[in-house]
């Protein structure tokens, strides 16, 4: 079936290539552009671990087909750090409070909490929870995550 | 966990769109906002020749008011419907509807018209349709058709529509006086499809007592179901009535699904609750407006 000519702004760079319709944005975001920072997990919209920002917005990338973002600007996990290597507030805040075990779901989380963040700098617990909810972790580390949230939020103080 | 092939077409007219499923027939499919298609096409529980995306299409996204209705056209998403002034003052039940369905990252790409021509059973808006009595604008090659909420549901992701049509927009209409509005469900994990789910209105006269009343169930049938005998019941009701008996009596009739999720009886049990609940809100919070 026909391919199409697919030209995307990622972290700030025009990616384009030659695509099937049904590439995902995360299979694009992986393949085309060898960003791996953008997880596949369940590939069915369940689980976040492939979170992105499109325009601006984190949506889910395995529920995207890579035609669907023509013209539009991608933020992936690695589009978040800054330009000198070191890390976003969001990411810092997820080491120094333990957000993560295994990693694997870390990318996601990172960006969901990001736009949250955006959207609403000063949460409650009760709004973390419900915003986290998109997100899966099976190392059991939603303690941690949601400490790293409090942090990222200055809600509460990174350990000594 | 890829889709199958297919070509892919992104029109940016209503006319285009509806020229295109004429001409591929059933091997098209509509593609709104992708969260309910793309997990399917994923899982190849379905697979089509054609998809037919409207996410170009700029005049179905929009929301504007329309002689005593709120016309919300299809694309609208559902980050913007939860978040709109106007849904927010004229159609409470949409806005209160909206934080339950998914998660944000669903709803910053998930649409309205996508969510009810999808007509899943256990989804939140197509129940607050039915409840609202909320008319369909639905496109065809032959011109515009409205169609009323009542025959739009016909089974699990079924709908009235014939292949070549498109939902272009919803119309709710606004309810005026004294109302009051409540969404309950109950689910396993947040943002998980509702086990059971009501979505009700109230409005109240000057007695306190209740003058209308929309009640629509989802999760319990093969579509959303119009909780009619509850209404009629409610008539008349203040605050103090016996809302648990209302709500059990008017659901004799209710004949809920039995699957895996959940037990028919169980269903049976929780919808009085969720029921009885949902009116409770909406009657307190009539009375105090």
């Amino acid at each position: 079936m026909g391919d199409v000519v697919v030209t995307v702004r990622v972290n700030g760079e025009e990616r384009k290539a030659l695509v099937e319709p049904r590439l995902t944005l995360a299979d694009f975001l992986r393949q085309e552009c060898g960003l791996t920072g953008t997880h596949l997990a369940c590939e069915h919209g369940v689980c976040g671990a492939c979170t992105v920002l499109l325009d601006g917005r984190a949506v889910r990338s395995c529920l995207l087909f890579a035609v669907q973002a023509e013209g539009a600007e991608v933020t992936t996990v690695e589009g978040l750090t800054p330009a000198d290597g070191s890390l976003s507030p969001v990411q810092e805040a997820f080491r120094d409070a333990h957000g993560l075990q295994c990693g694997f779901c870390t990318p996601g989380f990172i960006v969901s909490v990001t736009a949250f963040l955006q959207e609403n700098p000063k949460p409650t617990d009760e709004e973390i929870r419900d915003a986290l909810s998109g997100n899966l972790c099976r190392c059991t580390g939603y303690q941690g995550i949601i400490k790293a949230v409090r942090m990222a939020a200055g809600l509460e103080a990174a350990p000594a | 966990m890829k889709p199958a092939p297919f070509e892919y077409h992104a029109p940016v007219t209503v006319a285009d769109a509806v020229g295109l499923l004429a001409e591929h027939g059933d091997e098209a499919k509509v593609l709104a906002g992708g969260q309910s298609l793309v997990p399917m096409l994923a899982l190849r529980l379905a697979r089509f020749g054609h998809l037919v995306d409207l996410n170009r299409v700029t005049e179905l996204d929009g929301i504007s008011r329309e002689n005593g209705s709120l016309r919300i056209a299809s694309m609208t998403r559902q980050a913007v419907v939860g978040d709109h002034p106007d849904v927010a003052k004229a159609v409470p039940l949409l806005a209160q509807a909206t934080p339950l369905i998914g998660h944000f990252q669903i709803r910053n790409r998930g649409t309205l018209g996508g969510s009810i021509a999808h007509a899943d059973p256990a989804s939140e808006y197509p129940a607050v349709a039915l409840a609202l009595d909320a008319r369909m604008e639905v496109a065809g090659t032959g011109g515009t058709r409205m169609v009323p909420a009542s025959e739009f549901f016909v089974s699990t992701w079924t709908t009235s529509m014939e292949t070549e049509e498109l939902l272009t927009a919803v119309h709710f209409p606004v309810w005026e006086g004294r109302c009051g509005w409540a969404v309950e469900e109950v689910a396993r994990r947040h943002g998980d499809f509702a086990l059971v789910g009501a979505a009700c209105g109230v409005r109240l006269g000057d007695d306190d007592a209740v003058e209308q009343a929309g009640v629509a169930l989802f999760g319990v049938a093969t579509t959303p179901f119009r909780a009619g005998a509850v209404e009629q019941a409610l008539v008349g009701a203040t605050a103090g009535a016996d809302l648990a008996g209302i709500a059990r009596e008017g659901l004799r009739d209710l004949e809920p699904t039995d699957d895996v999720h959940a037990s028919a009886d169980y269903r049976r049990r929780v919808s009085a609750v969720v029921v009885e609940r949902a009116l409770r809100r909406a009657i307190e919070e009539a009375a105090r407006g």
